[in-house]
């Protein structure tokens, strides 16, 4: 378990001297964009572009690596399980049917399901560097204040930079209390039975749950205690500037997303692109 | 009702440090059941005892923010649908918000069944109504899949809310004193 | 200073919501603007509950009813909100983690700013100021895990400067800081009260560090009631402070030891106002008598660690080459700067961490392959943070979990755990909440909860921080006694007294080196040791200097061996 949260680290590139607020409204633009639009075509282009993003921001593999062998195995299972389940959804959706192979039972392979399948598979894919993106290369402490820029009430954006403080410190806290129930004599072995683990379990989440209950309240009062609240609206110390590479991105990402729109309206007549008829 | 959706700061701070709770324990503390291939997530317990205490905005945000930010931690972008529904779960435990006394020491049989009928209903609609017409929404996802999905989602969210939610209620509940009644022996 | 009140008790009583009895009883209290005061008194005597009543966190967070008047700058508390008071009056709380509530330093300087919506540049260029008359500047883009204890309270002083609050209260400001860091902190307090003559509140147990700069009036509390409001020259001449539990600085005890009957015209106040010159001979003739009692010859070693080499994260070395044994028998302390690397060497013992290089051996047996568990039946550890260590709510179950996790039979649970009850002060809270105590009394609820275990080596990390004189006395006492029955005790402390009095021997850490292993009156005296690993001179030496005493370590060394014996025979 490393101590920070998002392995944020500052390299001067254009990515991360965009302000935080930026790369949340082009995130938000670009997600949006790739959820709404069942277009192959789209989708390749915004993963490309995100790509590009990511090199412009000098992610290193090793980064990302976990992320990516999450994200492999949730594809794959998600993969075979949408076959598993509705084998012919792709001929639904597309309205024809042409038959690779015949496998077993109620399991045919169908040219729409492949298309159907690939389409989603390359959705999903393409909102993980978007997201890798912005977590990287955006300051933590930016990113309560960018929330409330884009219009969340700032005392929720300011939970979120609490969760943000107070999770290593809740990890390390984690970690402490299961060594010291350990030297007290707490079994944690993984062969005990279904009870003892939800026992087990307890005796840590318990005293955590306890700590955390009285952390809240000092620090509710060590929040009161500076006016926490006082006003309808709050400034924000670590705001950044707008500049011009700023109202660029914006534009960009708006002008990507309105793209995808017009695409699914003007040429689709609907969200997916069907080249089967 | 005014109550129910008041925010204070205890509020606010309850609802930071919950997600940052709700966030560890939904990736590292699941306990594999009996079942296989299938496990606790101590969370939702977490996250229904979080808000039976600070109220359904609380509980709303700590799900949301919780879940939203352990996607994007372990697969670099929140899953929405889930993210959703999770808010909504979080939103209906917190209905069970000043209706069980667990505040004045008081949380025992009646409170123990209102509370875990109000988070069995929350987490049938969260996770049977929200979460896979959502996914059919903004994914396309196929139907009979997803409502698979939700109802093994709601089945196991409600076990164990059931268990850790509950329990830790009632330890909680065992710590709080009634008035005037702290005095050295 | 003026004439003019700034605080104004009268009649004021508070009782807690949950509590049968008021915590604090007809309190009439003046406090004139530009004064600096110390609030001294016993664990749960009242102290914290008083600063709440004057933040407003009381009634604003905690319920319960008020009688009485409370008057702030002229106005009845009563009728302000808590934003009104926090314009007027700056809480610095005990706990820095808990009031650091920025990702960064400067964010969270910037945080009252913030709430008031001040625009980013005057923000900007108050942030800076604040940050600079603390001396943080150049750690202002640093978090909170990234910076030491004494570092986080300058932030958290820093934050509350930034309002310009007349005000200033302090609970606990030195609680887990070592001697140096505690007197920086002391002076900075003083620097800011003389260049911009705010009142100020200190509540604090460590007296004597507290005294260090000059202080108005101390307020002397118990039991929710207030039994002086003196000068501290005055205050050293009564016998108030040992009456209450309190710790009177070693000196006085010194010149007491002396025969010298203190009065207030000995300024005993502050050592550097100490009339000398009368209490001389007296000394010098009670330095002569002190009879020396027989060391002990060596015994063989029980706890020996070798070479000890250790990085949480790979890079940064936090233990360097450490050796050092603990025989059989001994109580030993282990001292050195915050963030020096003593927690990490119980943890090191404890095998919550694990060693990158050497040997940590028990009875000439290698342990590097015991688990958690199995160490834990020879070597138990009270972690400097109680929460951390709490997983029951009610304290009687708290200390009887680890022997139900063992096994143990419930009658024999009860017995022990009755014992250790009595034995830490507990017995009339048995049947409380956790949730209900004070800091200091969770403390000595870990602490019990080690002791329950029988435990054949204890180490205590920070055994009486949070602690009042006379819980520190009894929980020290038990410890020595237990200590007598063979148990070999090591104490990790910031607190110089502690170790002067109790341990035999010293092992100074500093920057996770071993620079120091010598009799606690030797390090103590050693200017070097001293300022490599931010201890403090004993008040003992200077005395010693200035009454013309040559030995001083000798000096020091006879104080304790007095002192252990009236001890003995009390
Ligand atoms: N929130 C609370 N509810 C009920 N009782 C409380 C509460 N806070 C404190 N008390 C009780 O009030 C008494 C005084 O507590 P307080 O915290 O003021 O003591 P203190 O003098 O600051 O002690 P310490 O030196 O240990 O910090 C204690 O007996 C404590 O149990
Ligand atoms: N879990 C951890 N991960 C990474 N670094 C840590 C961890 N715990 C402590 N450290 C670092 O190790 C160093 C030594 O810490 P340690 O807690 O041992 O100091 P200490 O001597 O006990 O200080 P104090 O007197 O303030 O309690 C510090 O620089 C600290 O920041
Ligand atoms: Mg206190
Ligand atoms: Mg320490």
């Amino acid at each position: 378990m490393s101590t920070k949260l998002f392995t944020y680290n500052f390299i001067d590139t254009p990515i991360h001297r965009l302000s935080g607020l930026t790369k949340l409204i082009a995130f938000l633009f670009l997600t949006f964009a790739v959820m709404f639009s069942y277009d192959i075509r789209v989708v390749l282009l915004v993963m490309a572009f995100s790509l590009w993003v990511m090199r412009l921001a000098k992610i290193k593999f090793s980064q990302i690596r976990l992320m990516v062998i999450y994200v492999a195995v949730f594809l794959i299972t998600n993969t075979v399980i949408t076959f598993f389940f509705s084998p012919e959804e792709g001929v639904k959706i597309y309205g024809t049917r042409h038959e690779i192979f015949h496998i077993i039972g109620p399991y045919t392979l169908t040219v729409e399901q492949l298309f159907y399948q690939t389409t989603k598979l390359f959705k999903y894919a393409s909102v993980i560097p978007l997201g890798i993106c912005f977590l990287l290369t955006t300051n933590p402490s930016e990113f309560a204040s960018a929330l409330n820029g884009v219009g969340v009430h700032y005392k929720a954006a300011y939970a979120v930079s609490l969760t943000l403080r107070y999770f290593p410190d809740i990890q390390r806290e984690y970690r402490n209390i299961s060594l010291s129930q350990q030297a007290r004599g707490l079994d944690i072995s993984h062969k005990a039975k279904f009870t003892t683990r939800v026992k087990n379990a307890l005796l840590i989440i318990i005293p955590l749950v306890f700590s955390t209950l009285d952390r809240i309240e000092l620090i509710s009062n060590a929040m009161d205690l500076r006016g926490f609240g006082k006003h309808r609206k709050r400034s924000w110390y670590s705001r950044k500037k707008f500049t011009k590479g700023d109202v660029f991105a914006l534009v960009l990402s708006a002008a990507i997303f309105a793209g995808t729109i017009c695409v699914s309206v003007f040429i689709n007549h609907g969200r997916f692109y069907n080249p089967f008829i | 009702m005014k109550e129910y959706f008041k925010v204070t700061t205890r509020t606010i701070v309850a609802t930071g440090l919950g997600a940052a709770l709700f966030m560890l324990l939904f990736m590292y503390v699941k306990v594999p059941s009996p079942i296989p291939e299938t496990s606790l997530q101590t969370a939702y317990g977490l996250g229904a005892f979080f808000a039976v205490l600070f109220g359904p905005i609380a509980g709303a945000l700590i799900a949301f923010i919780g879940h939203a930010l352990s996607d994007a931690l372990q697969y670099g972008s929140p899953w929405w649908s889930w993210v959703i529904a999770s808010g909504v779960c979080g939103f209906s435990y917190g209905l069970a918000y000043t209706k069980t006394g667990v505040e004045d020491g008081n949380f025992k049989g009646k409170s123990i069944v209102i509370f875990n009928i109000i988070q069995i209903v929350g987490n049938v609609i969260a996770w049977v109504i929200v979460a896979p017409v959502l996914d059919i929404i903004i994914y396309k996802e196929p139907v009979n899949l997803v409502f698979t999905q939700g109802i093994v989602a709601a089945l196991m969210n409600s076990v164990t809310v059931a268990i850790i939610g509950t329990l830790l209620l009632v330890a909680y509940s065992a710590t709080k004193t009634q008035k005037g009644s702290l005095d050295k022996e | 200073m003026s004439s003019e009140s700034i605080i104004e008790f009268r009649e004021f009583s508070f009782q807690y919501y949950t509590q049968a009895r008021p915590t604090l009883h007809n309190i009439d209290l003046t406090i004139r603007k530009g004064e600096k005061i110390l609030i001294v008194g016993p664990s749960g005597s009242g102290k914290s509950t008083l600063g709440h009543c004057l933040n407003g966190l009381i009634p604003f967070s905690y319920k319960g009813e008020i009688k009485g008047s409370l008057k702030i700058a002229g106005k009845e508390t009563k009728e302000l909100d808590i934003f009104q008071l926090s314009k007027m009056l700056g809480t610095v709380l005990q706990d820095p983690d808990g009031q650091f509530v920025g990702l960064t330093v400067f964010e969270d300087i910037a945080f009252a700013l913030e709430n008031d919506t001040i625009p980013l540049p005057e923000m900007k260029e108050r942030v800076q100021k604040a940050a600079a008359m603390v001396d943080m500047e150049s750690f202002g883009f640093s978090s909170p895990y990234e910076l030491s204890g004494g570092q986080k309270q300058r932030t958290s002083l820093a934050g509350v400067l930034v309002d310009d609050v007349e005000i200033l209260l302090f609970d606990e400001p030195l609680a887990n800081l070592d001697p140096a860091t505690g007197m920086a902190a002391i002076e900075i307090i003083d620097e800011i009260h003389r260049k911009t003559d705010k009142t100020i509140v200190i509540i604090e147990h460590r007296l004597e560090d507290v005294l260090h700069r000059d202080i108005d009036r101390v307020i002397l509390m118990n039991d929710g009631r207030i039994l002086a409001d003196m000068d501290a020259d005055t205050l050293m001449a009564s016998s108030l402070l040992a009456e209450n539990g309190i710790r009177e600085p070693l000196y006085v005890t010194a010149m007491k030891y002396a025969g010298v009957e203190v009065t207030a015209e000995h300024c005993a106040g502050h050592i550097d106002t100490l009339k000398t010159d009368r209490i001389r001979e007296a000394l010098s003739a009670w330095n002569d008598a002190v009879e020396h009692p027989q060391v002990k010859p060596a015994s063989e070693p029980l706890l020996a660690m070798e070479n000890i080499h250790f990085s949480y994260d790979g890079e940064k070395r936090i233990i360097n080459n450490v050796s050092f044994s603990l025989e059989k028998g001994e109580l030993m302390a282990i001292v050195g700067r915050n963030g020096a690397g003593k927690s990490t060497l119980s943890r090191l013992i404890s095998g919550f961490e694990k060693e990158s290089s050497g040997t940590i051996s028990y009875l000439g047996e290698d342990i590097s392959g015991l688990t958690i568990k199995e160490r834990a039946q020879k070597i138990g550890v009270v972690m400097q943070n109680p929460n951390q260590m709490i997983s029951k709510p009610m304290i009687y179950d708290e200390v009887a979990l680890g022997l139900r996790l063992r096994g143990v039979e419930e009658d024999e649970i009860k017995k022990r755990v009755e014992k250790v009850l009595e034995i830490c002060g507990l017995a009339p809270f048995r049947k409380w909440p956790i949730a209900a105590l004070s800091f200091g009394q969770r403390k000595r609820v870990t602490i019990a909860s080690i002791l329950a275990l029988n435990p054949e080596v204890i180490i205590l990390d920070e055994p009486t921080a949070g602690q009042d004189f006379r819980h520190y006395t009894q929980i020290m006492e038990f410890v020595k006694q237990i200590n007598r029955l063979g148990v070999a005790i090591i104490l990790i402390t910031h607190d110089m007294h502690l170790m002067l009095e109790y341990a035999t021997r010293a092992v100074v850490i500093s920057g996770g080196e071993k620079i120091a292993d010598a009799r606690p009156s030797d390090v103590l005296t050693d200017s070097d040791v001293i300022e490599r690993a931010n201890l403090k001179e004993t008040s003992l030496y200077r005395l010693s200097q200035m009454t013309g005493i040559a030995d001083g370590t000798g000096f020091v060394q006879n104080f304790i061996d007095y002192d252990k014996k009236v001890r003995v025979h009390q």
